[in-house]
């Protein structure tokens, strides 16, 4: 192993038993049960699940590796493994250094005790010494902006307070391997992009950084290389954006379609039964394209039945952050055309907007009234999420040192001076 | 690839805890600061000396829970006080007012006191160690740090509680008159075997209990039975010779309470054999549990 090379998986496997509930002992008393009926058996043949299959790769010092694959792929097992929770049935690991593991935010806090002894005691769960700890204390309270509430019980802190705190612990663990799960997915917009700074600044500093993540987005934008899991092999091991691009044409259409159709819940086109939305799609992602970038158009179609014919209907759409932060909303009448009546028939619709978000997880929710105000037509909650993508770093059109979910144009004029 | 620059060392290195994966694997080839991750093998003791490593983990751990149990109580800690005094005074009326059995002139209060407080070690100690896993179960199956810290950190709580009750004893010897003697010295090792023979027993419950969670229901049953087959409310005079007897002397615990009282109030039946006995006991069934909880161990995050 090479002084440069942070982690070497060599042909690593995992196989649990499954399914064997009847061969296994649940309770003590099954298992006398069992050993007074057949004292001599063997336990019957179980079945065996093969949850890693020989995976190998290294990782520099430096590297912020991702990992990505579909739910069940085997991700969270690596990880388990690499994080020493759970041993291998097969293969070796070296690690070169000290691994901290975050593979949920939170794991150890206790409601009943307040912010400051959680931080002690979350801390030395992590591993982190007691004079480590108190080191550090001010920065973990200025990371995670609580200090007011302190010496407040836990258990009354608003979600977004628990989950700062609780990364902010974990953020200063300072391990030369960070293994992340997945935790991008808390806290509000800001603070993933806090978190996400931490990270980049670690792997800056010659940390080897794992992150786990679903969020596309993020993966492309802060790792440089990423590995594709399917069924417990790696398939994949390439950039980042490479290893991003198959993943997406893998799961294909099939995303877009879940996004729709697991979307529409019935109470969403309570109101009236003369429209009905058919479906949605999104000319652009079907291009092989996952994510929208900046200043992209986001073009949405929508198909919807009339049933009976419609007065003034105005139909508006709103955007959101994932965490449900409304960003915008417009409707159609805001156009000149204004409302419109609908005979029956089938009809589609496109919505096009000059994309102003920045990186993220966004939604789209459409819905329509018989005019303004008036009772609702339908309503589509999240009928979309999607990614914005941000371009790599050299390409970026904006300053990333200004923060902020939008970007606008703006022009500066400066006048003479009026003192001279 | 690009030369990627950086010092030797992470900046922060000298303040860094030896790597916890060494803990993990106590015979784990490890080259400089290299951790090596292989599949277990089938036999091996625990390495206790994880559990100096881990101190800082031991002692918040065992905080948490001692902070925890008289949080939101009127009365906080003086429970650990009135609990034992009202204990052996209800001991101390059924036994000596009305069984009438004999304290060798001790205070009955004070001799079921006595009693109380080394068989309460010993259940506290195998009933916290005995859940410790199960009620963790989110950090066993989270994060990773030498598993034994967690039942080692209940004995730590039960023996801080042990250490105010001690208090208590001692005042409440003074107040009966009793002054110490130097046979005091003795009750640390017979207190030892004690811890030593309960946290074996614990961490054999504690692994067990992470698939058989039977095993919560049975133990303070079976502590129950054992509190009446051991000599805190009476001493070993008052067992019939025959079956009783020699079913009395199995228990290794009796010796144990014996000693310890004898130790405190000078008054207290421990023949040497059995004392062999019981050192015996405590000392195997330690060890057993040491090897028998890393048996188990590697299965915990997966079956919790």
């Amino acid at each position: 192993m090479s002084s440069e090379t942070a982690i070497s998986v060599r042909g690593v496997g995992k196989t649990f038993r499954v399914g064997a509930s009847q061969a296994r002992a649940t309770t003590l008393g099954e298992l006398l049960y069992q050993k007074l009926r057949s004292p001599f058996a063997r336990r019957g043949r179980d079945v065996r699940f093969e949850a890693l299959r020989d995976v190998s790769f290294e990782a520099r010092r430096g590297e912020m590796l991702g990992i990505v694959g579909r739910n069940g792929a085997g991700k969270s097992t690596l990880l388990k493994i690499l994080s020493q929770i759970t041993p291998p049935t097969r293969g070796e690991i070296d690690l070169r250094g000290r691994v901290g593991a975050l593979l949920e935010v939170g794991t150890g806090f206790h409601p009943e005790l307040t912010g400051r002894e959680n931080i002690y005691l979350n801390g030395s769960i992590l591993g982190m010494s007691r004079r480590d700890i108190e080191r550090k204390f001010d920065s973990i309270v200025d990371f995670a902006e609580t200090e007011q509430f302190l010496d407040t019980p836990v258990k009354r802190y608003s979600s977004g307070m628990f989950v700062r705190l609780a990364f902010a612990v974990a953020a200063h663990l300072q391990p030369d391997i960070l293994i992340v799960d997945e935790v991008l997915a808390v806290g509000d917009l800001a603070f993933q992009r806090k978190c996400m700074g931490k990270m980049e600044s670690a792997a800056h500093e010659g940390k080897t950084v794992i992150l786990v993540s679903h969020n596309m987005a993020a993966i492309s934008q802060l790792c440089t290389r990423a590995l594709l899991i399917d069924g417990g092999s790696v398939v994949a091991d390439d950039s980042a954006v490479a290893v991003v691009a198959r993943y997406l044409r893998q799961m294909g259409s099939a995303e877009s379609e879940i996004t729709v159709s697991g979307r529409q819940h019935d109470e969403d086109f309570g109101g009236s039964a003369k429209l009905r939305v058919i479906g949605f799609s999104c000319p652009t992602l079907a291009e092989g394209g996952f994510a929208f970038r900046w200043r992209e158009p986001l073009v949405f179609d929508m198909r919807f039945d009339v049933l009976a014919p419609i007065r003034n209907a105005v139909i508006g759409l709103a955007v959101q952050t994932a965490d449900g932060v409304e960003l915008f909303g417009s409707h159609q009448i805001d156009q000149p055309g204004a409302m419109r009546d609908f005979e029956p028939g089938e009809y589609t619709c496109r919505i096009s907007i000059e994309n102003p978000l920045r990186a993220g997880n966004y939604t789209f929710s459409i819905g329509g009234e018989h005019g303004v105000g008036k009772a609702p037509l339908f309503l589509v909650r999240d009928a979309f999420r999607f990614d914005v993508h941000e371009l790599s770093a050299d390409e970026r059109p904006y300053p990333r040192h200004v923060g902020g979910v939008v970007n606008v144009e703006t022009r500066w004029q400066f006048g003479a001076a009026l003192h001279a | 690839m690009l030369p990627v620059l950086q010092p030797e060392s992470p900046p922060f290195a000298g303040a860094v805890l030896p790597s916890p994966a060494d803990a993990f694997r106590p015979d784990g080839a490890t080259d400089g600061n290299i951790v090596r991750i292989r599949p277990p093998r089938p036999w091996e003791a625990l390495d206790l000396r994880s559990l100096w490593r881990f101190r800082d983990l031991l002692l918040a751990l065992a905080a948490r829970d001692i902070k925890l149990r008289y949080r939101q109580t009127a009365l906080g800690v003086l429970w650990v006080v009135l609990q034992p005094l009202l204990a052996a005074g209800i001991f101390a009326f059924v036994f000596g007012r009305v069984a009438h059995l004999d304290s060798g002139g001790v205070p009955y209060v004070l001799f079921c006191y006595a009693g109380l407080l080394a068989w309460n070690l010993f259940s506290s100690v195998v009933l916290k160690a005995s859940v410790s896993l199960v009620s963790n179960a989110s950090l066993v199956s989270k994060i990773f740090f030498p598993r034994v810290v967690l039942p080692f950190s209940a004995v730590i709580s039960a023996l801080l509680d042990f250490a105010i009750g001690l208090v208590v004893g001692v005042a409440l010897m003074l107040a009966c008159g009793k002054v110490p003697t130097f046979a005091l010295l003795a009750a640390p090792f017979w207190l030892a075997l004690l811890v030593l023979l309960a946290t074996g027993a614990g961490l054999i419950c504690a692994a067990l209990a992470v698939s058989y969670r039977d095993v919560t229901h049975i133990l303070p049953v079976t502590l129950q039975l054992l509190l009446y087959g051991s000599p805190v409310g009476y001493t070993v005079a008052v067992i019939p010779e025959g079956l009783p007897r020699t079913l009395y002397k199995l228990n290794p615990i009796a010796p144990l309470l014996e000693g310890f009282r004898d130790a405190l109030l000078g008054y207290g039946f421990v023949g040497s054999r059995s004392a062999i006995y019981a050192i015996t006991v405590a000392v195997l069934v330690f060890l057993a549990g040491l090897i028998f909880f890393r048996r188990m161990e590697r299965q915990f995050a997966d079956v919790i």
